[in-house]
Formats: C-alpha cells, structure tokens, sequence
C-alpha cells in the first residue's frame, strides 16, 4: 500500500489539473475554486485542530480578515482588477497570522473544551466590529475593482491559484506531521499534562500552530473577496464556515492528512450541488443536518479511517485465510484489534 | 445620558437576565453532568417560541397556560435526543463531537422551522406584551414582570429539586465524579438522559418570555446560542450558581452599555468581558480548576 501512495498522491493531482481544461462550463469551474479553497481551509484547520486536539470554531475570522486585507487595499491603493491582485493574498494570510496572534493568546489560555466557545465568542465580536467600524464600510460592505477578464476565461486563473493554496497547505501539514514539532501538538492532544510533564513546552507550541493554521485560511479569504468582487461583513465572517471546514476535517478524518481534503471535496461539491438542485434553503438545511448526523455517528472516524479499517480487516482475512486456511474473527484477531489505522 | 434611562436598564438587566439564567442553567446543568455542550440550545428556545406562539394563535392557549404543553413537549424532545444521539457518543473525542452533533441538530430543527414558519420576524402578542405598569418612575410592560417570576419560580423549583431531593443529590453527585457515583449505586444513565431532558425542558419557558419580549425568527437563535456560552463560560462550566449571576451580570452589562454609550456596543462588551475575565481567570468565575481534564 505504501508504494502505491505517492502514485495515487500523482494521479489526483494530475486530475485536479486537467479537470478545468477537460470541464469548461463555468459553473462547474466556480464550484472548483470554491471546492478547492474549502480543501486548503480544511487542510490547514486540520493542521492546528486536528493535530492539537483544539478545536476551534473561529476560523471565520481569519477567513474574514483576509477577505478585508483584499478588499481594503485595492480599494484604497486603487489597484487595477486583474493579475495584480494576487499578489495581496499571501499578504492576506500575513495579516490573518498577526491577528491569529493575540486571538490564539486570549483563546489558548484555557483547555479544550473551554477553547471551542471562547473561539465561538471570538469569532462573534470580530463580526460585530466588522459590521460596525467605520474603516471596513459597515453592512454595505466593499466592492473590489472590476476584474475586466472574459467569461469563459475568468474562473481558470483562480482555479490555479487555489489549486496551488490547496498544495501549499497540505506540503505544510504533511511537514509539520512528520517534524517534532508536529509529534508535540499530537502529544497534547493525547495527553497535555503528561505532554507538559515531559517537557514541551505546550502553551508555544499551541500558540504556533494556531498562528500557522491563520495564514492558508487568511489567503482563502482574500481569494474569495477577489473572485465575487463584493464583500459584505456577513458573509466574510460567517458563522456557518467555522462550522463547516471543521465538519469537512471531521468527515473525512481528524487529524489524517488526506481527511480534510476529501471531505472538502465531498462536502463542498455536495453543498455546491443541493444549493443548485433546491431553491429552497430550509431544504438544504435538514439535508446538510441530516447528512452531519449521519456520518457522526456512524462514522465517527472519518472516511479515511473508516475505508482504510475496512480495507486492512479485509486484506487480513484473505492473508489468513491464505497462510491458515482458517478464516479468523477480524475483531477477535490480535493483529487487527490492537491496529491504529491512522 | 439620564439617570430614568440608566435604572431602566438596571431594572431591564435583571428581570431579563432572570430569564438568560434560566435558559443558561439548562445549558450548564447538561455539560456539567453529561460534559456535552449542546449548540443546539439557541434553537431550542426559538423552537420553544413558536410552540407557544401557535398555541396561542391556532388554540387560541394563552402562552402562559401553554406552558403546561409546551414544557413536557420539550422535555419528551430532549430525552429522545439524548436517546437517539447523545447516548451513542463514546470515546476521548466526546465533547467535540457532541458539539457537531448538537450543531447538526439545530440546522435541522432550524431548516424545519423555516418550513413550517416564514423566515419574517414574529413577536407574540399579549395584553400583558402591550400593557404597562410604571415602576421607579419608568413604564414597564407586565411581561417583563411576568417573565421575571416565572423564571425565578421555575429557578427555585429546579434548585429545590437539585439540592432537597433524592434524585438532586445524586444529579449534584453526577456533577461532581461521574465514576465516583456510579460507584456508589447511581444510576448515572438515568440521570444523564433526565438532566437532558431537564436542560432543554427549560428553554420552553425560555423561549415564551423570549418571543414575548423580542422579535425573532430561527435564525435569531445564533445570536441567543453566543450570548448563553458566553454566560456559561464566564460563570464557570458546569456551576449552577455562576450560570445565574453571570446571566445577570452580562445582561444588565450590556443594556446599561446600551444606554450609556450605543445599542451597537452591547453584544461586543459582552465578549470583551468575556475575553478579559479569563485572561485573569481561565475557569470562569465560579468554575473548578480544571487540572488533568482531557
């Protein structure tokens, strides 16, 4: 299985390429960049909240402060819409990642569960303020300059550059998985105390991720604001997003690598398709609901966990059916109950 | 600014944070025992809302006689959640999920009810919603009176219950060490699946003196889920009492911010204050230091 990993790492990434010169209808190409700029999210929010086990629900605000870093600079600096452009979204991140710092500093002061409201509090008073300062043109919101690209053209350059956030983000999470510095946020998460006990030093390593998980969604948001042209306070920082990458991370595996990319893909073009399919938003709601439930509970773990159990008790059998001749109880088995899959 | 304006939002602070006390209790009573944190509370208490806003339309029951339906309503409501969902979550990962879960559920309570209801805001309507009484010099409709004394009745009646009866010591024994209780013969299950009940029984009444006194919709409740963390984290996880008086506190908090400086600052000073008492104090006001907490 190990070797054909990076073949199957290749092969989606080569069809993650082709898929808008095969696809051209830009309906389905917006979906893309929307789809793939949800994956980075997910990766990235994985790489803090996955790792760490501290979930957080205000990824909104980065999101929403880089799609204002976007927004307030070219306005003001009177920027062309086109190309230029890009160039302020991994500006957008920066800015995502210095206000991540005193965000993270207040948030982190306090244990996991603790954590998760205090993010939800956080995430609220950065909507407030955003509806309500002057600076960022209150509930009217901003308008971006006009991108004068043609039609059919006009989702490719986004697509790309949102396929290259989607790389960026899942090289840093694997990097970090594999560093030391990655076993420390994976040792608090199993054990902080002890983690703290053996000398990592938890409240930096904490704080660090946090701060690092800020720049992918800070530079998903100045996409965003690019690609609709207009921003309304509500919209960048909604509620509603916090949720959903941390449900997409949840989805496809905590804390695994490939979960957060799978599930974006599933959940977003799943989203994506009930919002074509139904006009009515109440109708979506249940569904996207029921939906949550649903794998919850019966797939606690994710897809990827839960497909790759599958895959090994499988491959267990066949082994001992073929060494043995007897086929053995995957759940009795020593060599499959004691296995982590991740 | 006058002072008539500033006792208005002193006198308003405590009646309707009596009734945020309630709704927080609920909140706090079913982490504590269960250590589940339910997002779907807000929803709940629209939901309670509208049960007592189409009795009272369609039936024509006054909401405080529906009270009589809609409270053992909810109660039947939570138990079968806790049954169905809350049950089933096992493993270190449990309060995490229960928050996804519980944030699935109110997307699907909040999608049938935009079903059922138009997404307009509503408000029930009441002789005791139009009519006044003066007090301190300042006109007051009855609801906030009314309110108030239910939610203190309904408060007493739940402490008296915690703290007088069989069945409150072994709630209060849950709350403490869940292992520890079941040790000695509580039936901690049972208990868990009624403090479930109990906790969302209570956003009935909630929700009734809610939609008396505020124009809402379901999308009104994640405004009211912020509000009631907030107050839950700020009195500490799981305290009955630090529910109570942070409900006060913030509420009158945020109307006198209200008055004195504008209605736009009220939700924030409540985060700010949020933010500011645990930077000194991480466990909330009344809350247990949380050492070797998973």
């Amino acid at each position: 299985m190990s070797k054909a990993k990076p073949t199957a790492w290749g092969l989606a990434l080569v069809a993650l390429i082709i898929f808008p010169l095969i696809v051209t209808n830009p309906t389905w190409t917006s979906i893309g960049v929307s789809t793939l700029l949800f994956m980075a999210c997910a990766t990235s929010w994985n790489m803090f909240s996955g790792y760490s086990g501290y979930i957080s629900l205000g990824s909104g605000i980065f999101y929403g402060c880089g799609a204002y870093t976007m927004a307030l600079i070219s306005e003001h600096a009177h920027m062309a819409g086109g190309e230029a452009q890009f160039w302020l979204v991994p500006l957008a991140g920066l800015v995502a990642m210095l206000v991540a710092i005193p965000v993270g500093a207040v948030a982190l002061r306090v244990r996991r569960h603790t954590f998760v409201v205090i993010t939800i509090a956080l995430f609220f008073v950065f909507q407030l303020l955003a509806i309500n300062a002057s600076f960022t043109g209150g509930a009217a919101g901003i308008s971006l300059p006009l991108i004068p690209w043609l039609f059919n053209y006009f989702n490719l350059p986004f697509y790309y550059v949102a396929l290259g956030i989607v790389i960026f983000a899942t090289v840093l999470s694997a990097l970090v998985r594999r560093s030391r510095f990655g076993l420390q946020m994976l040792a608090i998460r199993d054990d902080e105390d002890r983690a703290l006990g053996l000398g990592v030093r938890v409240s930096a390593v904490k704080l660090t991720g946090f701060v690092m998980s800020a720049f992918t969604i800070g530079m998903a948001g100045a996409m965003y604001a690019m690609f609709f042209g207009q921003i309304y306070p509500q919209f960048v920082f909604e509620p509603n997003f916090d949720i959903t990458v941390a449900l997409m991370a949840f989805l496809g595996g905590f804390g695994t690598l490939l979960g957060p990319l799978l599930g974006g893909l599933v959940l977003e073009v799943a989203q994506q398709y009930f919002t074509l399919t139904f006009s009515n938003g109440s109708l979506y709601l249940i569904l996207l609901g029921a939906m949550f439930l649903l794998v919850i509970l019966f797939m606690p773990q994710g897809i990827v966990v839960a497909v790759s159990k599958w895959w090994n008790e499988r491959a267990d059998k066949r082994d001992t059916a073929l060494t043995t001749g007897i086929a053995s109880d995957p759940a009795t088995d020593p060599a499959t109950a004691g296995m982590n899959p991740s | 600014m006058n002072s008539s304006a500033l006792i208005h939002a002193l006198l308003d602070g405590v009646l309707t944070g009596s009734v945020y006390a309630l709704m927080a209790t609920g909140l706090t009573l079913i982490f504590g025992v269960m250590n589940i944190i339910n997002v779907a509370q807000g929803i709940l208490v629209i939901l309670g809302a509208y049960l007592s806003y189409s009795l009272q339309v369609h039936f024509g029951i006054d909401p405080f006689v529906g009270l009589i339906i809609t409270i053992p309503t909810l109660f039947v409501v939570g138990v079968v959640v806790e049954r169905l969902f809350m049950a089933r979550l096992k493993g270190p990962e449990r309060t995490s999920m229960s928050i996804l879960v519980t944030y699935a559920i109110s997307l699907i309570i909040e999608g049938t009810l935009n079903t059922f209801y138009s997404i307009n805001d509503i408000q029930i309507n009441a002789w005791y919603v139009n009519r006044s009484f003066l007090i301190f010099g300042i006109y007051l409709p009855y609801i906030y009176l009314f309110g108030f004394i239910l939610a203190v009745a309904l408060l007493g009646a739940l402490y008296v219950m915690l703290y007088r009866t069989r069945f409150g010591a072994s709630v209060r024994a849950s709350l403490a060490d869940q292992v520890a209780a079941a040790l000695v013969g509580i039936n901690v299950k049972r208990v868990s699946t009624i403090c479930f009940g109990l906790g969302i029984a209570v956003t009935a009444a909630g929700g009734m003196v809610y939609g008396a006194t505020n124009a809402f919709n379901a999308s009104t409740s994640y405004d009211l889920i912020s509000r009631l963390l907030t107050i839950i984290v700020l009195g500490g996880m799981g305290s009955l009492g630090g529910a109570l008086l942070a409900a006060i506190l913030m509420v009158t908090l945020g109307d006198v911010v209200a008055v004195v400086w504008s209605p736009i600052w009220s939700s924030p000073t409540f985060f700010f204050v949020l933010v500011i008492v645990l930077s000194l104090r991480p466990q909330g006001l009344f809350g247990k230091q949380s050492a070797r907490v998973a």
